[in-house]
């Protein structure tokens, strides 16, 4: 089921306040952030987060087609290099 | 033999379900349609006039994507997730399940037909 409306889109307050900050001072330098689960706003549009995969921080240059989604969605937390059936499969 | 929306030609069957054979319109658009343009769904495609063709096609043509456009709508917005670089759009160039199944089992549709794995069995 997806959010009520009146509830506003959820983000981390930190977040918020540190999009802001780099808005203030010129630009540029990757906003590292470990909140994955918060709504990208159309405010962020233009900065670059480094979203935390658990692993490092992945950047992340947000577009407005990325509005409304989480940031969690773009730094996979998975990697997957394939099984070692596929790899032999394919070299013959 | 009526034409509608490009290259769909339905015939003795009843309207809503002829209209069904048009990609993109199931049964619940087809009986919609047949509302909006007065036409009883116990009626068939032959018994229908030029006119109501016609207006049923105008129907179609001004408020429902249908056939080809309605393919690379869809076609348009998966590839927009696959250019974002987000988890559905990795989903989607897999080739595996986008809204979170499981896929240690299952999930034959998106994979296409079992691969035997060499060397397993104990």
């Amino acid at each position: 089921m997806s959010r009520s409306v009146w509830k506003g889109p959820f983000v981390d307050a930190y977040v918020l306040k540190k999009a802001e900050k780099s808005r203030e001072s010129g630009r540029s330098e990757v906003i590292k952030i470990w909140s994955r689960r918060s709504t990208i706003l159309p405010q962020f549009v233009g900065l670059t987060f480094g979203v935390y995969n658990g692993h490092k921080h992945i950047p992340v240059n947000v577009s407005e087609d990325m509005i409304g989604q989480k940031f969690g969605e773009y730094a996979p937390t998975r990697t997957y290099y394939g099984h070692a059936a596929d790899k032999k499969a394919k070299r013959k | 033999m009526a034409r509608i929306a490009g290259v769909n030609i339905p015939t003795g069957k009843r309207v809503p379900i002829a209209l069904t054979y048009i990609h993109g319109i199931g049964q619940h658009t087809a009986e919609e349609i047949c509302k909006a343009v007065n036409i009883d769904l116990t009626r068939r495609v032959n018994e229908l006039s030029d006119a109501e063709v016609l207006a049923i096609r105008e129907h179609i043509d001004g408020n429902i994507s249908v056939e080809g456009d309605l393919r690379r709508e869809v076609a348009t917005n998966i590839k927009r997730l696959m250019d974002l670089g987000c988890y559905r759009g990795l989903r989607h160039r897999r080739n595996l399940p986008v809204r979170g199944q499981r896929t240690h089992t299952n999930a034959r549709t998106r994979k296409g037909p079992a691969k035997a794995i060499a060397g397993k069995k104990k």
